[in-house]
């Protein structure tokens, strides 16, 4: 069971409230801030380094080393950003992390800050929800009260503030540049490099954007040391622990803390309670809706960065979607297409004409009008997403070009039946 | 227009901020919620008040799904059709609800009290098939739950919609 496992990020979680400032105190909560204060931005920076923390947001890069990225003499005033906007199908850790425990997702935004010689901070939440924003903008103004925040923090020289920004939708918001341009009230499409946002972000300033659960790892790093940080994952690579959201056919669908690196198996059998009555496990995606499909064989696979990366697919998000035999994974694809083919943002061509072609392709496979010739097909147009301006549209294909591969006779099933196969 | 009180409100928050376009969505939000939807007026207003030109709060107001540039409901149900709602029934929850109101995806009732319109994942894959109404979360949907919320909030007197 879960509670066999330390729980580092739901320490102070609780079925029916949040927790107080004052449970996250006694839990050591606001220690690290109080320790962080009288050493340098640089020290914290390198402890986070050794830690091996890796970006919580689906690339798995080094957080030490994206803070490390701001030049020293780059100028100020400088930002962070909390991306509470994770829009990923199948994620929903900020919704349990933010009702859990604010404060923690405050004190990881501030170290974030001091660690960069930040002033300003701004947690990004998406529309959706808004009990989210509600909570964190009351737990901002109780920290402020309680000397966490504002001008000389605890009687230091650092100072920096919280603003909760609210957002109106759009997955491409949960993009880093895209939401830097969201932020400053412009359309939110990405960005490339250069310059990199950590050069010039947001109003033209160094910026650092972080996943809200990269940041809640920082006070508990700083307390307890990278080592022992270290020790909490189940692998070699990768450490933490991580937030998994488990969804769709089974027992216990939710948000669940576990070593990184616990096995798929374990994660779905032991956690998530199994697959729901009359259902038997056919795939899933690992880390979201821009993964790859899984197959039965890998449900061993280790859950961290580069064991995914390994076979071929990606942790993602690591909220992990599965479906069952009864389930057809055409339709399911159809879906997914669907999903970023509306929520593209329209900038580049790839993406804005290349998902239309391909959902269409899917929807007359899945409606009895597909054609053998259509599946090159569909790998020529995944295959040119790849060069479109950003990740968006090659995640979106991922689900595409996994179903041909590991699902090939569901797919010839419908071609040659002229029929989807689990429609009565 | 806008109520004097409320517009001073707005200027005041303006005015403590460096960057007033930071504020935009914050002044859609409040401007759809005074007016209903963001009208073509609602739109001129806050762009006056943000500095940018209406077309400027134009780009952003056709971007975002939570901003209404036409008239709905009291009640805008957003009814999730993400992948877990997808596999989970969000087919029979919009049917449900389209037999229950009479109208379609993206219509409203003739008493003006409740608007469809299909949303991508919401992210309340746990508690699937889910729906957002005025900001608020409902789910796991069945079709007894969704006798309760809509009858509640027929006979209810409306909440203020959440931020938005």
């Amino acid at each position: 069971m879960t509670a066999m496992y330390p729980q580092i990020l739901f320490q102070n979680r609780k079925p029916d409230r949040i927790a107080t400032i004052e449970e996250y105190r006694q839990s050591g909560g606001y220690q690290a801030l109080t320790t962080v204060l009288k050493h340098s931005p640089k020290e914290l920076q390198q402890m986070v380094i050794d830690a091996n923390l890796q970006g919580r947001g689906g690339a798995g890069f080094p957080a030490g080393l994206k803070w490390k990225s701001v030049a020293d003499d780059a100028p100020c005033p400088r930002y962070i950003i909390t991306n509470v906007d994770e829009m990923e199908p199948g994620t929903f850790k900020d919704r349990f992390m933010t009702h859990a425990d604010p404060h923690m997702i405050i004190e990881g935004t501030i170290l974030a800050g001091y660690a960069v010689s930040s002033e300003k901070g701004f947690i990004f939440v998406r529309p959706s929800y808004e009990s989210s924003a509600t909570i964190l903008e009351r737990e901002v103004r109780i920290a402020k009260e309680a000397g966490y925040l504002g001008k000389n923090i605890l009687g230091s020289d650092f100072s920096f503030d919280i603003v909760v920004h609210r957002s109106a939708g759009r997955y491409i918001c949960g993009e880093g540049t895209a939401q830097i341009n969201a932020l400053m009230g412009k359309r939110a499409h990405p960005q490339q490099a250069p310059p990199r946002s950590t050069e010039k972000g947001l109003w033209e300033k160094p910026t650092v954007l972080n996943n809200m659960e990269t940041l809640v790892n920082i006070p508990h790093i700083v307390r307890n040391g990278p080592d022992w940080f270290k020790g909490l994952a189940k692998t070699k690579t990768s450490s933490g622990t991580k937030l998994y959201c488990v969804s769709g056919k089974v027992k216990r669908p939710g948000c669940y803390e576990l070593p990184m690196g616990t096995r798929f198996r374990e994660i779905v059998e032991e956690s998530a309670g199994g697959m729901i009555e009359g259902s038997e496990f056919k795939s899933c995606l690992p880390g979201g809706a821009s993964t790859s499909y899984l197959p039965k064989n890998f449900s061993d696979v280790e859950m961290d960065y580069d064991s995914v990366k390994k076979i071929g697919n990606r942790l993602g998000t690591g909220a992990i979607i599965l479906f069952d035999q009864k389930t057809c994974l055409v339709d399911a694809t159809l879906n997914l297409i669907d999903f970023f083919v509306r929520e593209s943002c329209g900038w580049c061509t790839p993406c804005r004409e290349g998902l239309p072609f391909i959902r269409d392709l899917i929807w007359r496979i899945e409606n009895g009008e597909g054609k053998e010739e259509f599946i090159p097909m569909l790998r020529t147009m995944s295959a040119h997403t790849w060069k479109s301006y950003c990740a968006f549209a090659p995640g979106a294909t991922m689900p595409v070009a996994s179903l041909l591969t590991h699902f090939a006779d569901e797919v010839h099933e419908h071609i040659s039946q002229k029929r989807c196969p689990y429609k009565g | 227009m806008l109520p004097e009180e409320l517009l001073e409100s707005l200027q005041e928050k303006i005015a403590e901020t460096d960057h007033p376009r930071e504020l935009a969505v914050d002044i859609m939000f409040v401007l759809q919620n005074h007016y209903g939807y963001l009208s073509d007026e609602a739109l001129e207003e806050g762009a006056g008040l943000l500095g940018m030109t209406p077309l400027e709060l134009e780009e952003l107001a056709t971007f975002y799904d939570f901003i209404y540039r036409e008239p709905v409901g009291r009640y805008v149900i957003h009814v999730c059709d993400g992948v877990v709602c997808w596999m989970n029934g969000y087919g029979s929850v919009v049917d449900y609800l389209r037999s229950k109101l009479g109208i379609n995806p993206g219509e409203t009732t003739e008493d003006g009290l409740f608007t469809i319109l299909p949303t991508a994942c919401i992210g309340y894959c746990d508690l699937s098939p889910a729906m957002l109404i005025n900001g608020r979360a409902y789910g796991p949907l069945t079709t007894g739950k969704i006798d309760e919320i809509l009858q509640r909030l027929k006979t209810e007197p409306p909440r203020p919609r959440m931020a938005r």
